[in-house]
């Protein structure tokens, strides 16, 4: 027993003890730590600046360029605009029918509660119009296997006429658009790709690598070199969202911002406050990057109640955060992952029946909110809840506004 | 208590049995444990001992601390209650969708959430007496449907704001010169800590820990076991409630509100030594508990501990830590006479 007595709090003191030794070092090489320890060995074929798993050079220089071009389509019309569209004839899918069919990923976060409301807005005016007969949907709950099953059950019945699919990941749920594709139906997907071009059309704003920049690019700008930036993460290993801290990391080592650390916060409000807080007391912390705007008004009362000066803020078009933002009249930014995309899949199933041309890849356009047309966007939003988003796009909806608001 | 006490040198200074006390093993494991967690960050980031740091370390514990005891009383009583967190959660979402922003209807939405959380544990607690569902089941059920019920009812995601009013309690405070802020948090603990303590000590708190420890002898000395815990179970939802309010005034709403809270506030009431199945511990070592999980996660962020390796480094120091203290009941205790009077009713 004795032996078991020592033991144990050996064990303790030695894991209080190492964990001191191994992180008490400067702060830039804690990151190491941290990108090493998140990154297995790929064969050494990671480049230097970024060594992130998640980083693919090409694709990130070519998402900066698209926020710089001009898209095609009705300017007034942001979710029928496209980045250098290819496009593809669609009279070999004519169908004899109407019926619509969604696999949705989840609606476990207010960003999709806010795209799926709009969604049905705009399939409602196509059922008043007689386009759309049925909408069919099921919702997998974030569950890959469910969401396979699904779009399997969409495929046997054999009844739909086209298929529009989220992908809640990428390369799981490929074999079962690729199903889908071989059922002879058109397959739309939308938000998050998957591995294959079989489908009519991938809708998708420009990505995250130009979200993640959006934000580090604003704080170089407005950021005295040598300043101290805190990078606030929800999670790790989400395609989507490393992409925005790659780009991020990669505009950072090109600055003289010193990163004091990226902490995983899961988007929860308290312990975002609780991080930025303990931040704070060891030190001055100038400018807050997040790689999404949820619990963005936490981490700036933090600031208030520790009785500190307002950071340069990167937020999200969340209406919550940008509500704050005119209200304390702090330098930020909220960078946008264009939620009106909800309404393109609909426009587009319209089109293919139609025997309209649609592009094969359709790159909507993602422009941060900034200042300037802040005020704007929280006019046209007035009344809707504090997670709702700006740039939800369906102020023409029969619904309006009152679906958003009822939610 | 059937033990023989042990034969004890005479003359034994105090200074041994504190020590004793303090390293032997069982609940006092945690307030070592507690003491040598601040003395480490005290070490790498002398800051956090000034009082507005300190304060606001309260701040932001007082919440674990208040579902600590709620769960204590559960697991003393030889239940779990999984329902906490999603309660957490759904009362902060229901705060907001009702006040919406509107200062007056503060008072009235916060009693509403008093009743429904006394009627959240009185179903948690009929449902497991009365209906004899084990209440991992129970809780685990109550958990999934005030998880889904919120979810259905909101479209997903929380709407509405909370008042000004709401948030004082867990982010207002009375301002002064040293501490910066004393945050009402701090008070409201303080009489919860108070309150418990007085119950534990109180007939209730002894019957509490009697039908935890054996259920039929409880039984048969008169005590009326099925109301004995399902008061308990009440008492869990009411505090929860009251943590709601505390996370909600200290955050704000989101959608994960409560994620997950359940888990940390039974890996706090076990970290100060109170055994799963009931009957032994003390509501103040539960606690130090999860003052010990909240400074655990504080000197991760002091320490810059990569994100990635913290729970792992989490796990192994409460299986550690819990292990230790565990070790006290395999041999024989410490006699009754000794520094540690009455420990299993809540000193």
């Amino acid at each position: 027993m004795r032996k078991l007595r020592v033991l144990s709090a050996g064990a303790v003191t030695a894991v209080l003890a190492l964990t001191a030794c191994t992180t008490d070092e400067p702060a830039d090489t804690t990151d190491e730590v941290d990108q090493a320890a998140e990154q297995p060995d790929d064969g050494g074929q990671s480049s230097e600046g970024s060594g992130d798993e998640w980083f693919v050079q090409a694709e990130y220089e070519k998402q900066l360029a698209q926020r710089d071009k001009e898209p095609e389509g009705p300017a007034d019309k942001p979710w029928l605009q496209a980045i250098d569209p290819e496009y593809v004839e669609t009279a070999e899918y004519a169908q004899d029918g109407n019926t619509l069919c969604f696999s949705n990923a989840s609606v476990a976060n207010p960003w999709r509660v806010t795209g799926w409301i709009t969604m049905q807005q705009q399939v409602q005016v196509y059922k008043d119009s007689g386009d759309i007969g049925e909408f069919r949907v099921s919702d997998a709950g974030g569950d890959d296997n469910k969401q396979i099953s699904d779009i399997q059950a969409f495929v046997d019945a054999g009844d739909c006429n086209a298929i529009i699919i989220s992908p809640s990941t990428t390369a799981t749920l490929t074999p079962a658009v690729e199903a889908a594709c071989q059922s002879g139906v058109p397959v739309i997907v939308f938000d998050r790709g998957v591995n294959t071009d079989c489908m009519v059309t991938f809708i998708h704003p420009i990505g995250g690598y130009a979200y993640g920049a959006d934000g580090a690019e604003f704080l170089v700008e407005n950021l005295e070199p040598g300043s101290k930036v805190l990078a606030l993460r929800i999670l790790p290993g989400v395609d989507v969202l490393e992409h925005r801290w790659a780009a991020a990391q990669e505009i950072f080592a090109d600055s003289d911002l010193e990163i004091l650390g990226n902490e995983f916060t899961e988007g929860d409000a308290a312990t975002i406050k609780d991080t930025v807080t303990q931040y704070l007391q060891r030190g001055e912390v100038d400018g807050i990057w997040m790689d999404a705007g949820d619990g963005a008004v936490a981490a700036v009362e933090a600031f208030e109640d520790t009785g500190n000066d307002y950071p340069v803020m990167v937020g999200e078009d969340e209406l919550g955060f940008m509500r704050k933002w005119k209200e304390t009249g702090m330098t930020a930014i909220a960078p946008a992952y264009s939620n009106f995309q909800w309404r393109t899949p609909i426009e587009a199933a319209v089109k293919i029946w139609n025997g309209e041309k649609v592009p094969s890849e359709w790159v909507l356009p993602q422009e941060p909110i900034t200042e300037e047309d802040r005020d704007e966007y929280l006019d046209r939003n007035e009344g809707m809840p504090d997670l709702h988003y700006a740039k939800f796009g369906g102020e023409d909806l029969p619904g309006f506004p009152e679906a958003w608001q009822d939610r | 208590m059937t033990q023989t006490p042990a034969p004890q040198r005479q003359g034994g200074n105090r200074a041994a049995g504190l020590l004793a006390a303090l390293f032997g093993g069982g609940s006092a494991t945690v307030f070592a444990l507690l003491v040598v967690i601040f003395a480490v960050i005290a070490v790498v980031n002398p800051g956090f001992m000034e009082p507005p740091s300190l304060m606001a370390f309260i701040k932001n514990a007082a919440p674990l601390v208040i579902l600590a005891v709620g769960q204590y009383f559960v697991i003393v009583a030889g239940e779990l209650d999984l329902s906490v967190g999603s309660l957490v959660g759904a009362q902060v979402v229901i705060a907001a969708a009702l006040i919406d922003g509107e200062e007056s209807r503060t008072v009235p939405v916060m009693l509403l959430m008093l009743a429904f959380g006394i009627v959240v544990g009185l179903v948690n607690g009929l449902i497991t007496t009365l209906l004899k569902v084990h209440s991992l089941i129970t809780t685990l059920g109550m958990m999934l449907v005030l998880y889904g019920a919120i979810r259905l009812w909101t479209g997903g995601s929380p709407t509405g704001a909370l008042s000004e009013g709401f948030r004082q309690a867990g982010r207002g405070g009375i301002e002064m010169s040293v501490v910066r802020l004393l945050p009402w948090a701090l008070f409201i603990l303080v009489a919860v800590v108070i309150a418990a303590v007085v119950l534990m000590r109180s007939p209730y708190g002894r019957t509490l820990i009697a039908a935890g420890d054996n259920e039929k002898a409880a039984a048969f000395s008169g005590v009326r076991v099925w109301q004995v815990r399902t008061a308990a179970f009440v008492l869990s939802s009411v505090l929860a409630s009251l943590a709601g309010v505390l996370i909600g005034g200290y955050a704000g709403v989101t959608a994960q509100v409560g994620d997950g809270l359940e888990f940390t506030a039974i890996t706090a009431v076990v970290l100060g030594g109170v055994v799963l199945g009931g009957g032994r511990g003390t509501v103040v070592a539960a606690m130090a508990g999860a003052l010990t999980v909240e400074a655990l996660f504080t000197l991760f962020n002091q320490l810059s501990l990569p994100s990635t390796i913290r729970p792992a480094v989490q796990g192994v120091i409460i299986i550690a830590a819990v292990a230790y203290a565990a070790r006290e009941r395999s041999r024989p205790a410490v006699p009754a006479t000794d520094a540690r009077p009455d420990e299993t009713t809540g000193s």
